[in-house]
């Protein structure tokens, strides 16, 4: 098994959401993060105050998977995220050492494998 | 009595009544969000003590007969204050609604101090400001004191309101010193959206001050309401562009900043001159604010939302262009420099730096004597965790995670032992 860590532009959440789910990718868990990437710094303006705005709202998937489907889930988030400008973020593909679902007690592959799908 | 005339000032009453909660979302939505709700409160507290202090003590301090320095003593706790005739409306009535200008002067200097100062010092100064301060100038003004004998022009208070309630921020950002991190973090408003429906619902109001200021439903509460329609608006025009020149974008802000700085420089012309003076006094009021704005943000001197380049700087420039630009042919009684009476415009400058100098030794004496019995500002730990917690025991915007019960009489309902220390020990919100 492997965790997909992934950090899209906010606006591109939902194209990535759109190819993962054509890509039979389910179970994912997202959230707000913010976050530098290289990008231009965007300048704001309050009154007499102007700052640089170092941070960039991104959102971060983290999505469980197994190792057949590491690719396909790799494959549409590059897809579906990319602008070409810098700022599109990065996928990291991480080891897991254990799964469990927490309803059932199952364990490691069958834990990633969304219901009604047969593990194999 | 003229029944036309209860009906309009009744409304103009509560409009100007409006006005403080609104400037409590423009100043609330200019601070961070661990601050939001200690702005707000600042003036909210206003609207009880200030406008109990006003029945009791203020209104005969500004507006019974006395000496031309102060009223006396004979209208203390509204004595003789009742439905008799003032003008054309009840005496109570003039009353309550001078009470609510008493009311939004003093909250007015808040803005000054946001994120640092302790409540309770903050409510005995604002108490103690509007009787020994406002009062004072209102009766130099408009109580038949010196100023008023000398023919100084205010229709609805550019020098009673905004200047004082400006100089007084002045003194009082000094004595209380800038917020820790101050021009080394930046601070930015947590909440742009509060500070431009506190800008709409205080130009909402401020038809009841300026219109109201007439104490009729008259001609002359007509010109002063269409003047408080166009100034604004030309403010803001002249507003956008400096932005748009200076950054290449139109703030929201910035928009909110200047429609207030447009109301306060017609204050004390709005029913003096005529609706294109108006316009003219709109427009050029933008630009000595504007450039206040940007040099105060590079100085030392906090004055955190800018009171005194808005209200102090506003409402001087305002002061000053009455003078010029009265106009007997609109209002009946004065001329300005551009209408053959160059001394109105001494008389305003006069009026100007007396009330500015009363104002500043009469807050610093203020903040002095309450600095005697207790610390003015949080200390720098609660300044940090925000003074929504520290001063008021809850937050703007809480989040219900992480929040465990703590029941009144203490008995466990859990079962043995489990959490309960925990939840007996969670610390009440009072002072960290």
């Amino acid at each position: 098994m492997k965790l997909v860590v992934a950090i899209v532009r906010t606006e591109k959440l939902s194209e990535v959401l759109e190819a993962l789910f054509r890509a039979d990718v389910r179970g994912l868990t997202i959230s707000q993060v913010q976050g530098h990437g290289g990008e231009l710094e965007r300048v704001e303006t309050y009154r007499g105050t102007t700052v640089k705005m170092e941070l960039s709202e991104k959102v971060r998937l983290e999505i469980g998977v197994s190792d057949h489907f590491v690719d396909p889930t790799v494959a549409a988030i590059l897809r579906a995220g990319r602008t070409g400008q810098v700022g599109d973020g990065k996928v990291f593909v991480l080891p897991v050492e254990k799964v469990y679902r927490i309803r059932t007690g199952e364990e490691d592959r069958a834990a990633v494998t969304p219901v009604g799908v047969p593990a194999g | 009595m003229i029944a036309a005339d209860v009906a309009w000032m009744l409304m103009a009453t509560a409009l100007v009544l409006l006005m403080t909660p609104a400037l409590g979302f423009f100043y609330g939505g200019l601070v961070r969000s661990k601050n939001a709700l200690n702005t707000l409160m600042m003036s909210v507290s206003a609207l009880g003590f200030v406008g109990v202090a006003w029945a009791v003590a203020g209104y005969s301090l500004a507006f019974a007969p006395g000496s031309a320095l102060v009223g006396d003593l004979s209208r203390i706790a509204l004595r003789g204050v009742g439905l008799e005739a003032q003008g054309t409306i009840p005496h109570l009535l003039f009353m309550a609604y001078q009470g609510t200008f008493a009311i939004i002067t003093a909250a007015l200097i808040s803005g000054a101090i946001v994120e640092r100062m302790r409540f309770g010092p903050y409510l005995a100064f604002l108490t103690l400001w509007s009787l020994l301060v406002y009062a004072p100038v209102a009766h130099w003004v408009w109580g038949g004191g010196w100023l008023a004998r000398l023919g100084a022009l205010d229709f609805a208070g550019g020098t009673v309101v905004h200047i004082t309630a400006g100089a007084a921020a002045f003194v009082a950002a000094l004595v209380l010193g800038p917020r820790k991190d101050y021009a080394r973090q930046a601070f930015l408003p947590h909440n742009v959206a509060f500070t431009v429906l506190g800008a709409g619902l205080l130009w909402f109001g401020w038809f009841g001050f300026n219109a109201g200021s007439a104490l009729a439903a008259s001609p002359s509460a007509a010109l002063a309401f269409v003047n408080t329609m166009l100034a604004p608006a030309t403010t803001l025009i002249v507003w956008t562009l400096l932005d748009l020149h200076r950054t290449g974008k139109v703030t929201g802000v910035g928009a909110a900043t200047g429609i207030v700085v447009g109301l306060v420089a017609i204050t004390p012309a709005a029913g003096f001159v005529g609706p294109m003076a108006a316009v003219v006094l709109g427009g050029l009021a933008a630009l000595p604010s504007y450039f206040a704005l940007l040099w105060r943000a590079r100085t030392r001197l906090d004055d955190s939302l800018d009171v005194v380049a808005a209200h102090g700087v506003g409402g001087t420039v305002g002061a000053l262009l009455t003078g010029v630009l009265a106009n007997k042919a609109w209002n009946g009684t004065a001329d300005g420099l551009l209408f053959g009476n160059p001394g109105q415009l001494g008389v305003q400058a006069l009026a100007v730096v007396v009330v500015i100098a009363f104002s500043a030794l009469g807050t610093l004496a203020i903040l002095k004597l309450i600095a005697v019995f207790g610390a003015l500002r949080v200390d720098p730990r609660s300044e940090g965790l925000g003074l929504d917690v520290s001063e008021h025991g809850e937050e703007a915007y809480a989040r219900g995670e992480g929040a465990i019960l703590v029941l009144p009489d203490a008995v466990p309902v859990r079962p043995a032992g489990e959490a309960v220390d925990r939840a007996t020990s969670v610390p009440e919100g009072g002072r960290a």
